[in-house]
Order: C-alpha cells, then sequence, then structure tokens
C-alpha cells in the first residue's frame, strides 16, 4: 500500500448526503477483472449533467473530495476506492462514512477524514468561492488546514501507523502464524468444512 | 457483567488480542463470487501466497450470471471473462465452486445456508455487503472488501476493529399482512441509513422469536442499509430445525455438542447494549420506499412526504432530490403510482417462502397489461423446489417470466435491466439511482406488495386485491 503522511491539493465540493457505492462506480464496471482503469466509472450517472462538480473547469484537477455525511453507503465494492484514487482523489472528508468503505479506503491509501457538518461547510463554501483554495490534509498531525478552516480529526492509532508507513496488512498477519495455528488446533469439531461431500 | 450475543461469539474467534491493536479474528467460513475476488487471487499469485484454508471456502456464481438461455455461451465478453476468471482462479487455488449450470449454484448468501454451511456461532464473511444475512443463525457475519477478501483466503483471519453493540427489541406480534420485509423497512427508516453505523444490531423480542429462519435472514440482510457492521438473530429451535439434516449440518456426536454449545449464544440478562431501539409490531403495516434510499420509505398507505415536513436540512435537501429522480410529487398517495416492472427475488427474498407467499397472491389473478413481472429464484435449488410446487406455472399462468437464478435486476449487472425512467417494484434491497438500472425508479417492497402490485399496476398490498381473484380451479 502507499504509505499516506500528509496532502495538499484543491478541494471538490460535493453538496450531497448518502452518496452511496453504486453513485460512485456502477455495477456494469465491476465487471472488470483489475484494480486500476475506473476513473471513468467514477460518479458515471451524475457526470452526464454538464453542471456536475466534476464537469465544472475550476474543479479540474482537485484531489480532496469533500461531501455530506454518510459517504460510501450500500455495496462494499472495493471499486468505489479504486475509481476515487484512479480518477485522482487522495482524501475524503465526510461527517460520516459506511463502515465497510471506510475501511477499504484505509486498506487503499485514501484517507478518509471524519469532520463535523461546520467544517464540511466551511470547506465547502471556500471551495465554492475560491476554486483555486488549497487544503492540506496531514495525517502526522492529523490535522486539516485550509484558509479559515483548522480541524483537528480522529483515526484510530493503530490505522494511522498502518497509513504513515504503508504497510502490507497480510504480510502483519502471518506474523502472527503460531496464534492462528493454535486456534486452529482447539476448534471445536463440529464446526463445518466446506469440502464437497 | 455479562456479555451480549456478538461479543460471546466475537470472543470465542479472537486469535489474538494486543492492546492498542485490532482483534485478530479467525474466520470460520469464506465465501466468494466472481465480482469482488479476481483482484483478491491475483494479489495471492504476486506475493506467492496459497489459500490457507480451502476447506473453510467455498464460491458460487451470481451477480453477472444470466437468468435466461443459461445452456448458451454468456453474450456479454466482460461477464464471460469475469466468470471464467473465477472458474480459474478456484481450479488453480483448490477452492469448491458451483458454477452456472450446476444444482447448487445460486445467490451466495442462498447457497451457503441451504447447505448447511451457515450455523450459529459462527464468523462468516464474503466480499458482499449483504453478508448480514447469515447473522440470522447467529453467526457474526460481515461483508468485506476485496483486500480483506485477499487477506482471508492468505490468512483465515481479518483484523477488526471494535464495535458497539444495539439491541432492536419488537414487541408483540406482527398484524397478518406485515412481513420480515415490512419489518426491517420500517426499522431502516425509523433509525436512518447511517444509524447502524459501528454497530452490530441484535434484533430480538417475541415479533423476532416468531419469525421463520428465512423470515429473519431477510431481516439481516438488510442490516447493512441502516449502516450497521452486521445483525444478528440469537439461535433458538426454530434456527437448530432448519440446521439440522442439512448437507454440512454437524452429525452425531458432533451434532449434540453444537446445540449445547449453540443454546449458550444467548445474550446475557444482565449485558447491556450501548443503544436501544424499541418498536411495537402491532403498529407496523406494509412498507414501501419512496425515495432513492432505503431509509426513506412509509407506509404504503401513506402519500409521498413533502420534503419541507423534514426537520434536518440535508434530510430535505436529499428528499428533494429523491422526489426528482423518482419523477414524484408530495402527497401524492403511494397506491396511485403506478408500476412498470415487478421484481421479485434477491438475496432479500428469493427463497423458498417468498416465492410462495408471491405465488398465493398470483394464484388464478393476471399480471396488469401495463406491467411486467420477473420471478427470480435466489438458488437452483429454491427454483427445483419451486417447480416442485407448481409455484413456476403459478407465476407464468399469471404472466410473470420465471427465469433461471441469480443476483439479476437486484442490481443489473447481468441483462436484466431497468430502462431510462422504468419504475418498479422490487423484493430487493436497495433504491439507490440506477441500481437497477440507468435511469431506473425502484420501490423495494415485501413479495406480497410485489405480487399485488403486479396484478394492480400500481402499487398495492394483496388487501386491494379481493375482486380481482378468478375463481379456483381456473
Amino acid at each position: 500500500m502507499e504509505a499516506f503522511t500528509t496532502h495538499t491539493g484543491r478541494v471538490v465540493p460535493l453538496r450531497r448526503s448518502n452518496v452511496d457505492t453504486d453513485q460512485i462506480i456502477p455495477a456494469h464496471w465491476l465487471k472488470k477483472v483489475t484494480r486500476d482503469g475506473f476513473e471513468d466509472g467514477l460518479f458515471e450517472s451524475w457526470r452526464k449533467n454538464p453542471d456536475f462538480v466534476l464537469n465544472q473547469e475550476a474543479y479540474k484537477g482537485g484531489t480532496v473530495l469533500v461531501a455530506g455525511e454518510d459517504f460510501g453507503t450500500g455495496s462494499s465494492r472495493e471499486h468505489a476506492v479504486w475509481a476515487l484514487q484512479n480518477y485522482g482523489f487522495k482524501a475524503v472528508v465526510s461527517p460520516r462514512f459506511a463502515d465497510i468503505f471506510r475501511g477499504n479506503s484505509l486498506k487503499n491509501g485514501l484517507l478518509t477524514v471524519v469532520l463535523p457538518l461546520q467544517t464540511v461547510e466551511a470547506l465547502w463554501q471556500l471551495a465554492e468561492s475560491d476554486p483555486s483554495a488549497e487544503v492540506t490534509v496531514d495525517l502526522v498531525q492529523r490535522k486539516v488546514l485550509a484558509p479559515g478552516v483548522e480541524a483537528d480529526f480522529e483515526l484510530d492509532e493503530n490505522a494511522r501507523w498502518r497509513l504513515l508507513e504503508g504497510l502490507d496488512d497480510i504480510s502483519l498477519t502471518l506474523k502472527n502464524e503460531q496464534s492462528i495455528a493454535d486456534h486452529e488446533a482447539k476448534r471445536p469439531a463440529f464446526k463445518p468444512l466446506t469440502q464437497q461431500l | 457483567m455479562g456479555r451480549t450475543l456478538a461479543e460471546k461469539v466475537w470472543d470465542d474467534h479472537v486469535v489474538r488480542r494486543a492492546e492498542g491493536e485490532p482483534d485478530l479474528l479467525f474466520i470460520d467460513l469464506h465465501l466468494l463470487h466472481e465480482v469482488t475476488s479476481p483482484q483478491a487471487f491475483d494479489g495471492l499469485r504476486q506475493n506467492g501466497r496459497r489459500v490457507r484454508r480451502t476447506d473453510l471456502t467455498i464460491a458460487t456464481e451470481d451477480h453477472n450470471t444470466p437468468t435466461l438461455d443459461i445452456d448458451k455461451p454468456i453474450a456479454d465478453p466482460v461477464s464471460r471473462t469475469q466468470l471464467e476468471t473465477l472458474r480459474k482462479n478456484c481450479a488453480d487455488f483448490g477452492v469448491r465452486l458451483h458454477p452456472l449450470g450446476d444444482v447448487e449454484q445460486g445467490v451466495v448468501h442462498v447457497v451457503g445456508p441451504q447447505l448447511g454451511l451457515t450455523q450459529p456461532g459462527m464468523t462468516v464473511v464474503c466480499g458482499d455487503s449483504h453478508t448480514s444475512t447469515h447473522g440470522a443463525f447467529g453467526a457474526l457475519a460481515f461483508g468485506i472488501g476485496t483486500s480483506q477478501v485477499e487477506h482471508v483466503l492468505a490468512t483465515q483471519t481479518l483484523t477488526m476493529a471494535p464495535f458497539r453493540t444495539m439491541a432492536v427489541t419488537v414487541n408483540g406480534e406482527l398484524p397478518e399482512d406485515v412481513t420480515a420485509k415490512d419489518l426491517i423497512l420500517a426499522i431502516i427508516a425509523k433509525i436512518g441509513t447511517g444509524g447502524g453505523q459501528g454497530y452490530v444490531i441484535e434484533y430480538r423480542g417475541e415479533a423476532i422469536e416468531k419469525l421463520s429462519v428465512e423470515a429473519r435472514m431477510t431481516i439481516c440482510n438488510m442490516s447493512i442499509e441502516a449502516g450497521a457492521r452486521a445483525g444478528m438473530i440469537a439461535p433458538d429451535e426454530t434456527t437448530i430445525a432448519y440446521v439440522q439434516g442439512r448437507d454440512h449440518a454437524p452429525q452425531g456426536a458432533d451434532w449434540d455438542a453444537a446445540v449445547e454449545y449453540w443454546k449458550t449464544l444467548r445474550t446475557d440478562d444482565d449485558a447491556v447494549f450501548d443503544h436501544e431501539v424499541v418498536i411495537e409490531g402491532a403498529d407496523l403495516a406494509p412498507f414501501v420506499t419512496w425515495g432513492t434510499n432505503p431509509g426513506q420509505g412509509v407506509p404504503l398507505s401513506e402519500s409521498v412526504p413533502d420534503p419541507a415536513s423534514f426537520e434536518d436540512p440535508s434530510a430535505q435537501l436529499a428528499a428533494e432530490k429523491a422526489l426528482e429522480y423518482m419523477g414524484l410529487t408530495a402527497g401524492q398517495p403511494l397506491r396511485e403510482v403506478d408500476v412498470d416492472t415487478v421484481f421479485v427475488g434477491s438475496c432479500t427474498n428469493g427463497r423458498i417462502e417468498d416465492l410462495r407467499s408471491a405465488a398465493a397472491v398470483m394464484e388464478g389473478r393476471q399480471v396488469a397489461e401495463r406491467t411486467r413481472m420477473l420471478v427470480v429464484p435466489g438458488s437452483v435449488r429454491v427454483a427445483l423446489q419451486a417447480v416442485e410446487e407448481g409455484l413456476d406455472k403459478v407465476f407464468t399462468a399469471a404472466g410473470a417470466e420465471w427465469r433461471h437464478a441469480g443476483c439479476s435486476m437486484c442490481l443489473g449487472m447481468n441483462p436484466d435491466q431497468l430502462q431510462p425512467g422504468e419504475r418498479a417494484a422490487s423484493t430487493s434491497n436497495r433504491n439507490f439511482e440506477g441500481r437497477q438500472g440507468k435511469g431506473g425508479r425502484t420501490h423495494l417492497v415485501s413479495p406480497q406488495v410485489a405480487a399485488a402490485t403486479a396484478v394492480l399496476g400500481h402499487l398495492a398490498s394483496p388487501a386491494d386485491l379481493s375482486d380481482v381473484r378468478e375463481p379456483a380451479g381456473v
């Protein structure tokens, strides 16, 4: 995984709540068997509207998506994270993320930042009044900084460490081989096996 | 202090616990399908890893599979490649697969329970958010992303952040015309699409205890629509009877040991939930969604709400956008909303009881002229059972289309899709914009409401049908 320490970029204001993963990447894109090439599917349906924020020249090249509450609800498709990253987003800010989406984002190095709605509103207003304004998302200090906005955010220490170091979860887990083997040895015999009977 | 059901199951699966780190949990059952697994198998290959426990892993094909002409090559080359990729991955890594055409093929969350692979007290994961379905057995079941699929394939474990516990208690009895689907839609409308975030929900109370295991699956299935990490129902005699005798159910002394363990899987009387919600079963009625998220629902007897009636400005804005997308007007009675397509199926409502209840409404009646109806069994086994009971004939005689098993129009990854502007009453789980096809408009309903809607051509419940049944035997 790519490490995340700090990132500075322009804000793309997405004034919507309940942005589900079907909106982020529609199902017909999920037939691909790779982790790349999803950028054209990002918000595919909304992008047909010329007024949609991603179609506005002023927001081209923005890297920090700021959205309303309940971002990433619905399907567990990790393709939603890949689509955001493939398009160029480095961080997403929302007052509340769906759990599976959040887990997926942190495993791919897309930083999801939870900030209160008032701060999200301040970032929206900033980006709408000055699309060239930059925001810094600093994972080292756990801070979001922009003109007129300074906000601390929470992220559990373990997830933060993995992101800062860009660690591979599977390699970390495999260091616990003995604990896994010990657990396997004491599993009850009545637990089912999938092998064909 | 006592522990909740979820905490008991969690604790029994902790492989490693360390201060400041998420617990490492052992996974008892890993279900795979074609859409969320290819990149995970690629990751294994790149790192020279194997599947640690092929004997705890099983795959089927469901999301992409056609429901017509399944004996012919799949027309969409991209879908075909994805299915072929799963077949190659399962062959290369030694994973049991039930492909299209196999008698055990079907929607992954229908297949696991019907094989008896889903049992109380297990940890179950799948790269699919509706894995919460398996919580109906008192299993702790999570939907996961592809990185986690790879992690489970490689290690048979998952690191999981701690969760909070929520009790949703449903008192009393449900009225006769109220189904598990109506109940869960009402619960989601009450707590909201983000209300369950961070929680494992335990559904309990008299109304829940009286539900069949299949109805319980409908409830737990949609826990994710309330944002919950998982949904669970404590195993009881109903659960035990459902598991007994299935292919992978324990036998002999193992059965006795299993049942003894399962009976300990109840929330202790002195356990404390982090949050509690209480619902009176008697207050409920057939429910339908009017918007574009599953929390935007009301009783069918009501009208489309006025966005201005919502206090929260973001709910107001969401309602305005939803009405615009859905082509509805505030104040319009829901029963007057005409419907083009009715879909009966999915991991939410594609099991035999669902087909029986829809068929009971359709018997001797006809699908309205303006409407088409698709009935898609959740699995080949469900389809065979339905044929044995003659349900397929009830549907086809009524003018409905009887299809092969799969996810189908629930998410429209195969050719079963809505056209732009087309309106559906669907027994599936998501009414998101474009979920069932670009520009399609979805109302989530129970199988009974779906069937009554098909007959009348507008949103309706069986109670609206009294005069349109042809004499019995016709």
